[in-house]
Order: C-alpha cells, then sequence, then structure tokens
C-alpha cells in the first residue's frame, strides 16, 4: 500500500486508530468461516461517519481495496480481506443514538452489539427481534450487511424486516441516507432493502434506524420426539396449517441428537429420527391457547414424546438441547463449517434425507439443525481441515448440498449471507441476466470495485 | 525446530479445536475496553496458530499480545467447543520466555521471589520502612505512595505491607482443647505480608470451630504469578517446595484464604507435573485435601452459627476469577455471609465479571486495569451496599483503589473477616443470646 494513503488514514483517524504491525493485521487475516485467510495492509479504525467518508475518498482515489468489519462472527468468509488493502474496523463506533419509544424506533451506530441494544430497549418492555447465534458479540453494522436471522425468523422475519433506514457511505465518500421513521414509505427504489445484505459491497453503514416490537407477555417451550423423519415434516407444516405461527420451531436430526445427547445428557432419545423444539409467544391466553393447539397436532402427526415446559426452569432444559447443537457437532472434530441452505418449510424433510444421503457417499459427518419452521437447515459439517483429502470430499459435499437445496426450490443463504464462501454457486440460483443485474448495482455504485471486491457477486472489474 | 515453537506445537491439537467463533468476545473484560482482535483470545490463538504454520515469529509484539489478558478464564467457561483458551495464552507465554526471556522487570521480582529468605527479609523490610515511601489512608488498609516510584501509578491506592507478617505473629502450631481437625494454612504471600487482618481472622474462626493450625513457616509463593507469566520451569521449583514443606506435616487438610493459592494447589499443581508420575501423584494427594477457607467451613466443618453476634452492614460479593472460574467457589461464601445476623445481601450486577486486578497485570496495565475496575465499582454503587466481601487480597486492593479514587466509601473485606466479625459480637452480647434457637446447621 501507498505510504502517501497510509499518512492520510493515521491523519484522518489518528494514528493510534491504523494498525499496522504484523501481529495485528495476522489477527484481521480471518473471520469466523474456516478455510479463508489473507492479510491486510492496514486495520482503520474511524470514530465517526465523516471520517468513514475520508478514508473511503482515499482509498478510492488510490483504488485500495475496504473491507468492512464488525465483530468478524460471519460465516461466509464475508469480511476476509482477499486482495490486501484496508479492513474498516467499525467497533468504535458503537453508540444507541436514540431510543424513540413514541414511534418504536432505535437509532444505533454499526459497532452496537445486537445483545447491547436489546438490553437498552429491554426496560421499556420492548425487543429488537433479530436475534441471530451471535448475538452477543456480533454488530448491528454486521447483522444488517449479512441480512442475518435467527431462531425467531419463522414469526420475526431477518434483519431486513426491521431496518427502516440507514445512513451509508458511498465507496466515493459520499453519504446519503435512506428511508426513516415512517412505518409508510413507498418513496422511489427500496435503498433500505438494498444495502441491507450487501455484505459492505455497495456502501460502508454508519447509521442504523430500526423497527422495535412490543416484547412478548408470556412464552410456552415443548419438545417432541419423532420416530419417524416425515412425520416431523408432517408435523411442521400441519401446525402452521391450524394457523399457528410459533415464534421458534427447530429440528435436530438423529446425527445431532445423538451427538448432543453423548455431551449433554439432556435425555433425548438417540433413536428418534427427528426432534421438534417449538417455542409460541405472545398474550398469556393466547399463549395457552395456542400451545395446547400445538399439542394437538404434535399428537396428531405421530410425536412419540411430547414434554411441554411448565416453568421458566423447564423452559430452560429445554433450549439447552438446542443451543448444544452446534457445540457438541463443533467438539467432534477440530474445522467446523455451519452452511445455511433453506428450503420451503415442506421440503424439510426432503432435504434431511439428501444430506444424510450425501455424508454417506463422501463419508464426511454432518448433523443437520435448523430453524425447521422457516426452511432455514444448518447442515454442519465437521471435520479436519488439515487433511487434504477429507477436504476434497467435504467441498464436494457441499456443492451437492446446495444445489440439493436450489433443486428443491431452496435459496444458498437463509441467514448468512454468500461472501466468498457460496460465492461459486450463485449463478445456479440467479443465472447469468441476475448475476449481470447484481454485478451492474455493484459497477454503479463502486465503479472502482474497492468495497468488500470480490464478494457477494464475485469480480465486477 | 526450536523449542520455543515445539512448545507451541504441542498444543497444536488444542489450538486447531478452536472454531473462531468469536464468542470469547462477549466475556473478555480486555476485548470490552478495546475492541480489537488481539485483545481477545480468538485472535491471540490465531497469533500462536500463524507462528506454528511459519506465518509469523515469536516477536516483541507477540509478546505485548499475550501479556494483554487477565487469565480471568472467562473465555474459557464461554466457549462452546471446550478450548481451553486461558492455558493457550499461558503455553504461548511460555513460549515468549523460551524464546526472548522474561521482561527484565519481571524478571529482577522473580529473582527475588525465587530466593525464599531474601524475598521473605525484602518485605519484612518494606512492612517496616513502608510508612516512610507510604502514607495511609484514615479507616482503610490502604496507602498512598508519598514520593513517584518505578513502576507504580503515583495516585494508586495500594496495601500497607505488615510490620510483622502473619506467621511471625503465631506460633507453628495454634493449638485448641477439642481439635475436630489439623489443618495447615497456607497463607499466600498477600496474606502474610500485606492483609495480615484475613489472616487474623482466618485464625480466629478455625480456632471458634476447634480446628487446629499449623503455620509452616517455610512455604513460599503459590506460583500462579510465576506461572501465569509463563515461567513454568520456577512456578514448578515453587511447586515441589510448597509440597514437600506440607508433606512434612501431614494435616487432615490443607486451607488457603485465596482463590489464586487454592487454584495453584488444587489444579495447576497436578497439572505442571503431568511427565513426572511420582511429584504428581503427591501433588493430587495434597489438592484433594485442599479448601477455599469458606468452602472448608461450610463444606468441612460446618461452621458453628449458634454464637454469632449481629453485623450491621449491607454487602455485596465480588467473585474473583480464580475463586469463581478457577475453583468454582462462589456458593460458600454467599452461604457464610448469609449466616451472619445483621447483614443485609445484595448481589451485583456480574458479580464473577474481573475487576482487573489480573495479578501483576494491573502493575504492567494500570490504565487498562483501571477502566475494568471502573465498571466494577459502578456495579458496586448500584447495589447500594455499604461493604464489599471478596476472597482475594489482590481484588480487594485493585477495588479498594477504584472505589477511592472514585471518591466512594464502601469498605473492602475479606468474606471471613465478616464472619470473624460475626463471632466477636458474639461473645459481647453473650449474656442475652436470643436467637440461638432459630440457628441450625
Amino acid at each position: 500500500m501507498q505510504s502517501g494513503l497510509m499518512d492520510s488514514l493515521k491523519r484522518i483517524v489518528g494514528t493510534e486508530h491504523v494498525l499496522t504491525n504484523q501481529e495485528d493485521l495476522l489477527c484481521y487475516s480471518y473471520d469466523a468461516t474456516p478455510g479463508f485467510s489473507h492479510m491486510p495492509d492496514a486495520v482503520v479504525m474511524p470514530g465517526t461517519a465523516d471520517e468513514v467518508a475520508k478514508v473511503l475518498a482515499a482509498a478510492n482515489d488510490a483504488k485500495v481495496p475496504v473491507y468492512p468489519r464488525g465483530s468478524g462472527t460471519n460465516l461466509s468468509a464475508g469480511t476476509v480481506p482477499l486482495k490486501g488493502g484496508i479492513v474498516l474496523l467499525m467497533t468504535r463506533m458503537n453508540k444507541i443514538v436514540e431510543i424513540d419509544t413514541a414511534n418504536l424506533i432505535a437509532v444505533t451506530e454499526p459497532g452496537v452489539v445486537v445483545a447491547d441494544l436489546n438490553k437498552a430497549v429491554e426496560e421499556f418492555g420492548l425487543i429488537y427481534p433479530p436475534d441471530p447465534g451471535t448475538v452477543a458479540t456480533a454488530t448491528m453494522g454486521g447483522t444488517v450487511s449479512e441480512n442475518a436471522g435467527g431462531l425467531r425468523g419463522l414469526k420475526y422475519g431477518v434483519s431486513k424486516h426491521y431496518i427502516m433506514g440507514l445512513e451509508v457511505v458511498l465507496a466515493d465518500g459520499r453519504i446519503l441516507n435512506t428511508g426513516g421513521k415512517t412505518v409508510k414509505d413507498v418513496a422511489g427504489y427500496d435503498m433500505t432493502k438494498l444495502f441491507t445484505g450487501s455484505e459492505g459491497t455497495l456502501g460502508v453503514i454508519t447509521k442504523i434506524t430500526v423497527k422495535l416490537m412490543p416484547a412478548p407477555e408470556a412464552r410456552k417451550a415443548m419438545l417432541a420426539t419423532f420416530g419417524n423423519l416425515d412425520d416431523a415434516g408432517q408435523a411442521i407444516s400441519a401446525i402452521i396449517a391450524a394457523k399457528i405461527i410459533p415464534a421458534t420451531l427447530e429440528i435436530m436430526d438423529n446425527a445431532t441428537i445423538r451427538t448432543v445427547e453423548d455431551f449433554s445428557k439432556v435425555g433425548l432419545p438417540t433413536t428418534a429420527e427427528a426432534v421438534l423444539l417449538i417455542e409460541v409467544d405472545g398474550i398469556p391466553e393466547v399463549v395457552e391457547k395456542e400451545a395446547a393447539k400445538v399439542v394437538e397436532v404434535l399428537k396428531a402427526n405421530n410425536a412419540a414424546e411430547i414434554r411441554v415446559a411448565k416453568d421458566a426452569g423447564e423452559r430452560d432444559k429445554i433450549w439447552a438441547a438446542r443451543r448444544a447443537a452446534l457445540p457438541a457437532l463443533a467438539k467432534l472434530r477440530p474445522t467446523t463449517f455451519v452452511e445455511d441452505a433453506t428450503v420451503p418449510r415442506s421440503k424439510v424433510p426432503d432435504m434431511i434425507r439428501a444430506v444424510n444421503e450425501i455424508a454417506a457417499r463422501y463419508n464426511v459427518t454432518i448433523g443437520t439443525f435448523g430453524h425447521a419452521g422457516d426452511g432455514n437447515l444448518h447442515p454442519t459439517i465437521v471435520c479436519d481441515i488439515r487433511d487434504d483429502a477429507e477436504m476434497d470430499r467435504v467441498y464436494k459435499a457441499m456443492d451437492e448440498i446446495f444445489a440439493v437445496s436450489l433443486k428443491l426450490g431452496g435459496t444458498l443463504s437463509g441467514e448468512h449471507g454468500i461472501g466468498v464462501g457460496k460465492l461459486r454457486y450463485m449463478e445456479s440460483q440467479f443465472g447469468p441476466a441476475g448475476m449481470a443485474a447484481m454485478r451492474s448495482i455493484k459497477k454503479a455504485l463502486d465503479p472502482n470495485c474497492i468495497l468488500n471486491p470480490g464478494k457477494l457477486v464475485g469480480e465486477c472489474g | 525446530m526450536s523449542d520455543d515453537k515445539k512448545l507451541l506445537t504441542e498444543v497444536e491439537d488444542a489450538i486447531a479445536n478452536c472454531m473462531k467463533c468469536g464468542n470469547c468476545m462477549e466475556v473478555c473484560p480486555i476485548y470490552k475496553e478495546f475492541k480489537t482482535e488481539s485483545t481477545v483470545a480468538r485472535g491471540k490463538i490465531a497469533l500462536m496458530e500463524s507462528v506454528i504454520n511459519g506465518q509469523s515469529d515469536i516477536t516483541a509484539g507477540f509478546d505485548q499480545r499475550m501479556a494483554m489478558c487477565v487469565s480471568c478464564k472467562a473465555c474459557t467457561a464461554k466457549c462452546p467447543c471446550g478450548v481451553k483458551a486461558d492455558e493457550l495464552i499461558i503455553k504461548g507465554r511460555e513460549a515468549v520466555v523460551k524464546a526472548r526471556g522474561l521482561h527484565p522487570i519481571k524478571k529482577a521480582a522473580f529473582a527475588l521471589l525465587k530466593a525464599r529468605p531474601l524475598f521473605d527479609l525484602g518485605l519484612r523490610m518494606a512492612g517496616m520502612f513502608g510508612s516512610l515511601a507510604f502514607k495511609k489512608l484514615p479507616g482503610r488498609m490502604a496507602t498512598v505512595a508519598r514520593f513517584p516510584m518505578p513502576g507504580l501509578d503515583r495516585k494508586r491506592v495500594m496495601a500497607p505491607f505488615a510490620s510483622t507478617p502473619l506467621r511471625s505473629q503465631y506460633p507453628e502450631v495454634v493449638k485448641v482443647d477439642n481439635p475436630k481437625f489439623r489443618v495447615a494454612f497456607f497463607t499466600g504471600c498477600t496474606i502474610n505480608y500485606i492483609y495480615t487482618d484475613v489472616g487474623q481472622a482466618v485464625m480466629n474462626v478455625l480456632k471458634e470451630n476447634d480446628v487446629e493450625v499449623t503455620l509452616p513457616p517455610m512455604q513460599h509463593c503459590c506460583a500462579v504469578p510465576v506461572h501465569i507469566s509463563g515461567d513454568i520451569e520456577l512456578a514448578k521449583v515453587f511447586a515441589k517446595h510448597n509440597i514437600e514443606t506440607f508433606e512434612r506435616y501431614n494435616p487432615d487438610y490443607i486451607v488457603a484464604a485465596c482463590g489464586s493459592c487454592t487454584m495453584a494447589w488444587k489444579k495447576d499443581y497436578p497439572d505442571m507435573f503431568a511427565d513426572d508420575p511420582d511429584m504428581k501423584a503427591r501433588a493430587e494427594k495434597l489438592a484433594a485435601k485442599t479448601y477455599e477457607i469458606s468452602q472448608f467451613l461450610v463444606d468441612v466443618v460446618k461452621f458453628r452459627r449458634d454464637n454469632l453476634g449481629e453485623v450491621n452492614a449491607t454487602v455485596t460479593m465480588h467473585d474473583p476469577c480464580h475463586m469463581a472460574r478457577g475453583i468454582a467457589v462462589t456458593a460458600q461464601p454467599r452461604e457464610v455471609l448469609k449466616a451472619i445476623p445483621g447483614v443485609k445481601f445484595v448481589e451485583m450486577k456480574e458479580p464473577a465479571r474481573c475487576c482487573g486486578a489480573g495479578g501483576s497485570f494491573s502493575l504492567a496495565h494500570y490504565d487498562v486495569a483501571r477502566t475494568i475496575n471502573d465498571r466494577k465499582v459502578a456495579d458496586i454503587a448500584s447495589t447500594g451496599a455499604d461493604t464489599v466481601a471478596t476472597g482475594c487480597g489482590m481484588c480487594r486492593m485493585h477495588i479498594t483503589d477504584g472505589l477511592v479514587q472514585s471518591g466512594r466509601n464502601e469498605q473492602v473485606f475479606h468474606t471471613v473477616q465478616l464472619l470473624d466479625k460475626a463471632y466477636k459480637a458474639g461473645k459481647k452480647d453473650e449474656p442475652k443470646k436470643p436467637k440461638d434457637e432459630f440457628h441450625f446447621h
């Protein structure tokens, strides 16, 4: 990187907020995605939108890549500095700017940790619903950029359903605002949604206006085991057909059940083909009624055993089983790929069966769990990235998993984003015209391709 | 391959188990202040990985980043994959010591520590002449420096060195009439040379419960500060010395009144001798006998509650890292406090969050240690308590400093001191004792 640019960066954000020594750069060569590591030339930590604007203008002039980054918990290599250049670390911009209870809106800087926003609005009886597994560490900017989802996706959706407006710095340093506090706003292109989920390829988010929801007054959790995967699948569809939208409707397959049971002894039957974990929330009377209805549907679909949590302690026990899924699988082997192939909910059993068949065929270990209610599954591949022969099989299995997901009418990503991890499958989902349209947008907003180059839409030059 | 790198390859598999999920960021007190990768476990593990795969070297920069850890074990407790990040970071420091030697200040300090008699003399002298250099703060076990001293922040509130160390205040064996148990008291340096008030409380409380106490005069530093600095060889010398010293007394139990000292006996000593079966067996035998004082009083002695007098205080508790995560003793000190008549116990937010002391960490990085401490002080303040109970001398000193710097008046005591007060109060109002019937064991 040119020394002139380095001097400018130091002038803009202050010398102490530019990291250039080898050890610090190494610490920004990765994110939570296995198998990707590239060194940046500098890590720049801006404190204001104005500083972000100046950094981008300088980088754009010098045609040096910039990778916006929050906590780096993403699972698609979206923040790995593939081509060197500047990691733009947004964690210093971590103020909650406003909580507007009259409009049920909060405004935050991008470096605010999602759970911290939830803690802050909790005292007003409100929640910010998107709750990715990394909610306690991930930043608002990162989750909005990746369009993160979470356990409550079935009822509450993903990040994009809560983003009302953004302040964005464009590649050349100009600042623009999208959306605002009005619920009804149909003016112009929906730029807010365009930047949400754009994975840092179109602009750098410097302020976020989000919609808040009243916290549910009551919740009820239950767990049902099934001897037959198809019965579990039928139950998922039947619950929603009965006009109940649970906040959470999770599934664990047999491989996951056995692993969880081995590690945490939560009392799951290891012979079950599937376990469903369900939580309904809302007004107490409605919650009681819906819970009873869910139990009825589960019984009608041959659930072998149904446990309904009577109190908070029992609820915790049910969710402990689900929380143990990823750690238990991850402990089996050194490397863990958590994929998020997503299918229409009616296809969940087909998808699980296909994944099991792929795992057997390539002799790799895959446990599948995930958000069955919204079809968002996490086939989790555990392996050792230091074993080349095994990795060859792993990557082939992964290719097939995503191919199956698309064949079943699904998508490559329910909540993790594309990054570089899933780039090679993009054309299968969007076709040449879809990819060309996306690249035109990228090119129009970032003509020099400095923003997170090589991600999401691939090479655009 | 050089010895230093070989050290890291020994833990290569453990390092590979880190899936870089970043969950450690949620709980790391240092990351909370800096919000940069090298300050959190994930970054440090990545650095070690880069040394193993030849991408980088054990440089001064590597050393500085490994040093930025309070060894609070919060990352390890949080890790979904069971990566023992705290131990890996110590491994990283060991590699630094092998590759580059100890930091000169630590080297000098450890050289003094190594020669037990010289160390003892030095700290006794500090006690005798301390008042020349330090000014006492009224009403607290606290002093501030009278003039600038190297390595010490001018404003920093320290505790005075004792004019007579604890072990010189008592005979080697303190007998009781009908001893229920014979224990050996591992005082640790902080209690022997600084907080003798804690040691006295331990002696009183044990006596009150018919426990005979031996104070082995030749005991030495528990080795935790040396161990977490990465000087494993010296740590083993200390451990061996202590094991041999205490074996001679063959006590029923070993009791310590400090989370870190207890952890050393219970966990570190057996771990240190993994490749020496004889020493490992001896360490394990003593480890099984070792208890932290509140744990000993509650679990073994079932301490007397029929003769406790009133202590009027609103008390909150800070759980030292090595108590909460090192030896998992948090229920017992609370049980002690809750047994004291007059004590109103209020839990603070995140009682087991590190106060920032981190042993010698706060000497080397006082500013960071203070910022971390500010959060603890705010949590204490929001409870409305007038007293803070804790089980670690370093935490007591650091929290006292934070409270004084913030102009607050809460007193910080070891839990056992409050129990001692209650026994004393019980003696004063002995004639009435109407409450006895309501107490039970």
